[in-house]
């Protein structure tokens, strides 16, 4: 279990838990990254902060303390349920 | 709008990077109508749309949104919109859904919302073209099935394909709504929400739909409770309660709604996609160059500064012929007025003048807008932000304040329109209230002036660039921890959640972008020219009157003998000296004595309201050099350098010393000088405190760091 902040780019996970009383995870859960979504981390932005990351079908973007609280398992097998390239 | 037929009024709603816009231009055909919600900045679109079987309907273009969930104003509106609760506004007869056909199951999300208000809907799967290039092949009837029957059609509104489609079912949905099928509430949350119901019901004594209990259960924002005038201490154990027994169940009671929705459109996808052989995008291609660790900030460095600087350069020529205009304009209309010398300066220096004011701004706001329609509608602007935000997320702005704040250097109009597209309101006012710190070209007449005129000549060219560019770096010093203090401090905003889509990449549609250009020039003429000009109008009363016409007698008997020219510039100069602006000048004069200003200074900064370079023109005629001064004349710098203090301590000494010209260039630099700013800061913050606020903390800073200067420097020098 990994903070999803935590994750290299080009890795995959597999969201295991978020706060839904954050702001931003209530946003995060209408665009539908609910728990045992695959999650892809594409890209950190040029000065480290946000991050870019797929899912869904979909890349979106967030801050690094906003990533912190959401918590992907990195061992599941996610690369074969690679999400769609928008 | 027209009575159309039967009065009809249907809802255009969808989440942001749809096509939403591109589809109600192309049901409309452009016959729209742009107002303002009341009391909220989110501007209203409608126009008429024809549904081909002889019926119109008005048609309401509602802000891009991705959930229900009321978090910020423009997410209010469409809540308050489509459930009948706009004061003056009648609840929609039946909405459009615009769908990304390629993203179906998050944009159902939204549709799914909706579905519980109980209107009829149709579905719009939009940009069709681009889910079958990438292979994918949807089953409309299928889905039309699912969903209860409701009108499922496939469009591409880019390529105008489609639109009868949706005209038809807009058609067919109010001839025979099918209601779109709901979700089914687990037992529990189905059991929380009717308590929600009945205690709201009964606590506010009005009857409770089910969408607004469903807000009032899930959403953590308490704008629905406000709304409906349920008080806190009422609600509060209800809603603790009911959400309690959802948390029973099972579910957190603030995931619950995503949750089952989310089930519930899984279960109607199950087939509806068919995925086949199609290209991938080429948008992670291009993210793989635009958003290049290095060469990423390179290409964004080069895509702005090639932007703004052709703003600035490109509206440099409409303007001068605006300028040419305006002149010509007096010259025409003066000449045969000369026997009635009041109505003829009201006519030329006033309105004349007040229409040039803020025609002026019009290139300047057409080509940003232009710009930015661009950079938004190919997908650029998100990464735009996506690169800035770590630079602006620390003072509580984000990655978006960088477009209006680049603009702002140009001019502070078009640049406060731009905040439009900041979406966080906390972020967006913040933005708006340090927009006028960025040194604007309007500055750049006064710096020229006094740096032609006092730094170069006594110091070098070098140092004239040096205080150039300095001045340029004045607003920037200022405006960080003004906007850290008011995020912080003054709007106590936490830290504003930043997530946000990057969309597919996409060619900008120039009809969408010309367009938008165009409506946005429109509003500022209608609601911040009118504005500008009653300045304009009030600041050349006050320059004009009281006319005595001893004055003049007195001074041509004084100057027998001198130049026409000389003379009328010297009764010129008398006339502004005891006008109600030079009077009220000399009476404030002592507030600004520490700054190092004499009265006619004073003059100038003070009749300069309208717009700033105004005061080269008002130190030409109380200087006596005519008012046709520019900032590279001769006459007025000699003038200038000439000028000394007739009275008190400092008699005989140069005005413009060294101190006293880095004061003013400093004071212009931070001060609210300019009317027209103020009257758009007023109507993008809705309503006056914000501009008013503005107006008095600018000033006052201004009025610190000038005095700082002038102290400091004339005891060194």
């Amino acid at each position: 279990m990994t903070p999803l902040s935590q994750l290299l780019p080009g890795q995959f996970g597999k969201l295991a838990s978020l706060n839904p009383e954050r702001g931003v995870d209530q946003r995060l859960m209408a665009l539908g990254l609910l728990p045992g979504m695959i999650l892809k981390l594409i890209r950190k932005a040029p000065l480290g902060d946000p991050l870019a990351i797929e899912f869904g079908g979909q890349v979106v973007s967030l801050r690094l303390a906003e990533a912190e609280n959401l918590i992907v398992d990195v061992s599941a097998d996610c690369p074969i349920q690679r999400p769609r390239q928008p | 709008m027209s009575n159309s037929a039967a009065g009809l009024l249907v809802a255009l709603v969808g989440n942001p990077n749809t096509g939403k816009s591109t589809l109600f231009n192309a049901l409309t055909g452009l016959r729209q109508r742009v107002g303002n919600y009341p009391g909220v900045t989110v501007a209203r679109k409608s126009g008429i749309c024809d549904l081909g079987d002889g019926r119109k309907v008005e048609l309401l273009d509602l802000p891009g949104l991705y959930s229900l969930a009321a978090a910020s104003p423009d997410e209010q509106v469409v809540i308050d919109a489509l459930s009948g609760n706009i004061v003056g506004a009648r609840r929609p007869d039946a909405v459009v859904l615009v769908v990304d056909a390629t993203n179906l199951l998050r944009n159902l999300f939204l549709a799914s919302q909706v579905a519980e208000l109980g209107l009829p809907v149709v579905i719009a799967l939009n940009q069709a073209d681009v889910a079958k290039e990438q292979g994918l092949r949807i089953d409309t009837g299928l889905l039309s099935r699912r969903l209860g029957g409701v009108p499922v059609v496939l469009t591409s509104a880019w390529q105008g394909e489609g639109i009868l489609d949706v005209r038809r079912g807009i058609a067919r949905a109010l001839t025979e709504p099918a209601p779109m099928k709901r979700v089914s509430w687990p037992t529990d949350i189905a059991g929380a929400l009717a308590e929600v119901a009945a205690a709201a019901a009964a606590d506010t004594g009005r009857p409770i739909t089910e969408a607004e209990a469903q807000r009032l259960l899930f959403d953590t924002n308490p704008s629905t409770a406000e709304r409906l005038g349920w008080a806190l201490a009422r609600r509060e154990k209800t809603l603790r309660v009911a959400r309690d027994r959802v948390r029973h169940s099972g579910y957190n009671p603030m995931a619950a709604e995503p949750l089952v929705h989310y089930a519930h459109l899984r279960l109607i996808l199950e087939g509806v996609v068919a995925e086949g052989l199609g290209k991938a995008g080429r948008s992670a291609a291009v993210d793989r160059l635009l958003l290049h660790r290095f060469l990423g900030p390179v290409l964004f460095l080069g895509i702005m500064l090639g932007f703004f600087g052709s703003v600035f350069w490109l509206a440099k020529f409409p303007m001068e012929w605006i300028q040419a205009g305006v002149d010509w304009t007096k010259s025409i209309v003066a000449p045969p007025l000369d026997a009635y010398p009041m109505l003829q300066s009201l006519l030329a220096d006033g309105i004349i003048g007040g229409v040039g004011a803020f025609l002026v701004f019009l290139p300047q706001i057409l080509i940003l807008f232009l710009f930015i329609g661009i950079l938004e509608d190919s997908g650029y602007m998100a990464r735009a932000a996506f690169i800035m935000d770590r630079l602006f997320s620390w003072c509580g702005l984000n990655g978006k304040s960088f477009v209006p704040l680049l603009s702002g250097f140009a001019c502070a109009i078009p640049s406060l329109l731009s905040t439009r597209t900041i979406e966080d309101p906390k972020a967006r006012l913040a933005t708006a209230f340090v927009v006028p710190f960025m040194s604007c070209s309007a500055r750049f007449p006064v710096y020229a002036l006094m740096c032609a005129a006092f730094i170069g000549p006594v110091y070098g060219p070098g140092w004239q660039s040096v205080v150039m560019i300095g001045m340029h770096c004045v607003g920037l010093l200022f405006a960080v921890p003004t906007a850290f203090v008011l995020t912080r401090l003054v709007l106590k905003v936490k830290p504003q959640p930043f997530v946000l889509e990057l969309p597919r990449y996409q060619m900008p549609k120039s009809r969408d972008v010309l367009w938008r250009m165009w409506q946005n020039a429109a509003e500022f003429v209608s609601r911040a020219g009118t504005v500008i000009f009653a300045i304009t109008i009030i600041v050349w009363a006050l320059s004009y009157f009281p006319r005595d016409p001893a004055v003049a007698e007195r001074i041509q008997a004084a100057h027998p003998t001198a130049a026409p020219e000389v003379v009328t510039a010297k009764i010129q100069a008398a006339y502004v000296e005891q006008s109600y602006m030079g009077r009220f000048g000399k009476a404030v004069q002592p507030v600004f004595d520490p700054l190092g200003f004499d009265w006619k200074i004073t003059v100038g900064v003070l009749a300069s309201f309208p717009a700033r370079e105004v005061i080269v023109s008002t130190l030409g005629v109380t200087y006596s050099v005519g008012e046709g001064a520019e900032a590279d004349s001769q006459h007025l710098r000699k003038a200038m350098q000439d000028a000394k203090w007739s009275e008190g301590p400092r008699a005989g000494t140069p005005i413009f010393s060294l101190a006293a010209v880095l004061a003013l260039m400093v004071f212009f630099a931070l001060c609210s000088q300019c009317g027209p700013t103020v009257a758009t800061l007023a109507q993008e913050t809705g309503g006056w405190r914000w501009a008013a606020g503005s107006f008095v903390y600018m000033t006052a800073l201004a009025w610190l760091a000038g005095t700082a200067v002038y102290q400091v420097v004339s005891r060194l020098s």
